[in-house]
């Protein structure tokens, strides 16, 4: 697809589009339009803003709808994180997340890099046959996947949890479509210097598709992340509950608590919006990337 | 002496058994390697590299594939021995009222999720891509829900669904006077209300791709128009949307899969009666995934899976069929 970035690959705002062209002297309509959009943009917040207003307060003010706690607490993260399980849970999700990101990086570019780079006998064949399971929904891989994990004896472990993911179609797509971009000349370069072909991979090609590599991993750690089904199939045990799973465990356990239930929910959002805050830049270029070029 | 030798052997260093193994087929295959030309010894390295994610693509993606179409012929509960049931497992599904109303629901989160979301993110990003002042402020607060995680979302959701006194939406229906919503509760009400936390997750990252595409759009058809003396309606209508259609026909499709696998906001919002009230809410991956994990249905639950992957197949090549046409 068409996407331009400009040069620093940035979506700097009034580049293009339309709004060159709009350029207009401030008028009335267009401080009402701006406020419109600002106002939408604080009601599409509002609901993490009430998750963590209600996550800092005591039980008695749970009902009242002032946004900002008259005696603000940490009561309820104590609590919640006195329990133990949610620490566990997201030292879980950190290390299936991590781990599932890594293998994704390493293996989705190697595939998308000899797919190619390299002429051979069956490529084709390959890249179709890779690209075709974009189609299989992974809800119709859960059965199957569960039904091998039991007999591999995988039911709640990490592995088990990670297994389905190790690899993505979309990711190796992805970088085949990035690794064209590379000239061959600097493959060929290094070759006469004498490297071999992992060599030439993994310190010639690869930094030179960096962009494309975080764009990728922010997709699988965010997806990964927030990963609900198969986690929720293949474990059992509380001990090895992912983030999400354990926080439809908590919520459901604390029924009318809302306060807590919140707590919960704000534990598992706020990393990743604290993440966000300091990447927000490479965060949503990634995504542009990886959305249209995926 | 036999008891010594035995020692002796548990002595030595775990790797030289290792070695003893692997060492000749390693050895071997170096061997041939070092006699290829430079051509053949380029798909040598082609093939080491894929031989590890081929062995993955075929045990973790084609073979369970094949398994799932092929437990949908089988009845199966897990316990006793597969018997083949040929299509009968479809058969009974095309008898079941349930999965009628489950097709229903999930086409119901389709139809509206995709058009609603798609108009909303449209018509914010054709503005944001206007606004010059704080554009980037403004683009993170409507990308930040997309970020967040569905299963804590819904709980939220779910909250602010509540009746009063503990409700928001509710407690803010009392203090305009107007009459307090059943939301969750009803029939009619849960599926919307189900999925507008989805379409909310979702706009962020809508709005960023067509912001991404109306950029993409080149300056000059702008000025062209503003030449021929056009008006905004006219050029909205007759260049941005035309030009816009990859990004479109893009997003269309993406969301209408997303909305067709829907699972973990009805799941999170309905766990006391998934699916519920009376499988007003229900789409069809939550049918899954009760056959196949509460039932231990297991060739019954495939053949719904079947069902899920036709399902996603077909309306992505209407989609596509159609988009492209125009």
């Amino acid at each position: 697809m068409t996407a331009t970035l400009d040069a620093a690959g940035r979506l700097g705002a009034g580049e293009g589009g339309t709004a060159r062209f709009f350029r207009t002297p401030i008028r009335p309509g267009r401080i009402v339009m701006w406020t419109l959009l600002f106002l939408g943009g604080i009601t599409m917040v509002m609901p993490i803003v009430f998750m963590l207003s209600t996550s800092l307060k005591y039980p008695h003010e749970v009902f009242d709808l002032s946004l900002i706690p008259q005696e603000p607490t940490l009561e309820n993260y104590i609590y919640v994180l006195e329990d133990g399980r949610f620490f566990r849970w997201f030292i879980n999700s950190l290390l299936i997340a991590t781990a599932t990101t890594l293998s994704c990086v390493f293996f989705d570019s190697l595939v998308g890099y000899v797919l190619c780079k390299f002429k051979f006998r069956g490529r084709y064949i390959i890249f179709i046959a890779i690209l075709s399971t974009l189609m299989i929904p992974t809800e119709m891989l859960v059965i199957p996947w569960y039904l091998m994990a039991q007999s591999f004896g995988w039911l709640d472990t990490y592995w088990g949890i990670m297994f389905p993911g190790m690899m993505t179609a979309f990711g190796t797509f992805l970088m085949k479509q990035f690794f064209e971009t590379v000239p061959d000349d600097f493959l060929e370069a290094a070759r006469i210097d004498g490297m071999n072909e992992f060599q030439i991979w993994w310190s010639i090609a690869m930094p030179l598709v960096t962009p494309a590599l975080s764009a990728l991993a922010i997709f699988i750690f965010l997806g990964n992340w927030t990963a609900f089904i198969w986690p929720l199939i293949v474990t059992t045990d509380s001990n090895l509950y992912t983030l999400p799973v354990g926080l439809t465990t908590f919520s459901v356990e604390q029924q009318i608590d809302w306060e807590l239930i919140m707590t919960g929910a704000s534990l598992a959002t706020i990393p990743t919006l604290l993440v966000f805050l300091f990447f927000q830049r490479y965060i949503i270029r990634g995504v542009v990337l990886a959305g249209l070029k995926g | 002496m036999l008891a010594q030798d035995r020692n002796r052997q548990i002595d030595r260093p775990a790797t030289h058994r290792v070695w003893r193994t692997v060492g000749f087929p390693i050895w071997l295959y170096l061997s041939w390697y070092r006699s290829r030309t430079i051509r053949q010894k380029r798909v040598v390295w082609a093939w080491t590299f894929l031989s590890v994610p081929l062995l993955f693509y075929v045990v973790i993606r084609f073979y369970p594939t094949a398994d799932a179409f092929w437990l949908s012929l089988h009845d199966w509960n897990l316990l006793s021995d597969m018997e083949w049931a040929g299509m009968s497992n479809f058969g009974r599904l095309a008898a079941d009222p349930e999965f009628w109303q489950v097709f229903w629901n999930t086409f119901q989160y389709l139809l509206l999720g995709t058009p609603i979301s798609l108009v909303i993110a449209f018509t914010i990003a054709y503005y944001l891509d206007q606004v010059r002042f704080m554009h980037g402020f403004i683009r993170a607060l409507y990308f930040l829900p997309f970020l967040t995680t569905a299963v804590a979302m819904a709980w939220v959701w779910r909250w602010f669904y509540q009746p009063v006194p503990v409700g928001v939406f509710n407690n803010i229906l009392a203090e305009l006077g107007i009459a307090q919503q059943p939301f969750l509760r009803s029939t009619s009400q849960a599926l919307p209300s189900v999925l507008a936390p989805a379409i909310w997750a979702g706009l962020g990252f809508q709005v960023i791709i067509f912001l991404a595409g109306l950029r993409a759009i080149p300056q000059s058809y702008y000025e062209a128009a503003r030449i021929d003396g056009v008006s905004r309606l006219t050029i909205l209508w007759e260049i941005t949307i035309p030009l816009l259609k990859p990004t479109i026909v893009f997003l269309v499709v993406f969301s209408s899969i997303g909305f067709l696998r829907i699972f973990d906001h009805v799941f999170n919002m309905t766990t006391n009666d998934p699916g519920g009230p009376l499988n007003s809410t229900e789409p069809l991956v939550l049918m899954i995934y009760d056959t196949a994990f509460n039932g231990f249905q297991m060739g019954y639950a495939a053949a719904q899976t079947v069902v899920l992957f036709l399902v996603l197949l077909v309306v992505s090549l209407i989609q596509l069929r159609i988009l492209r046409d125009r």
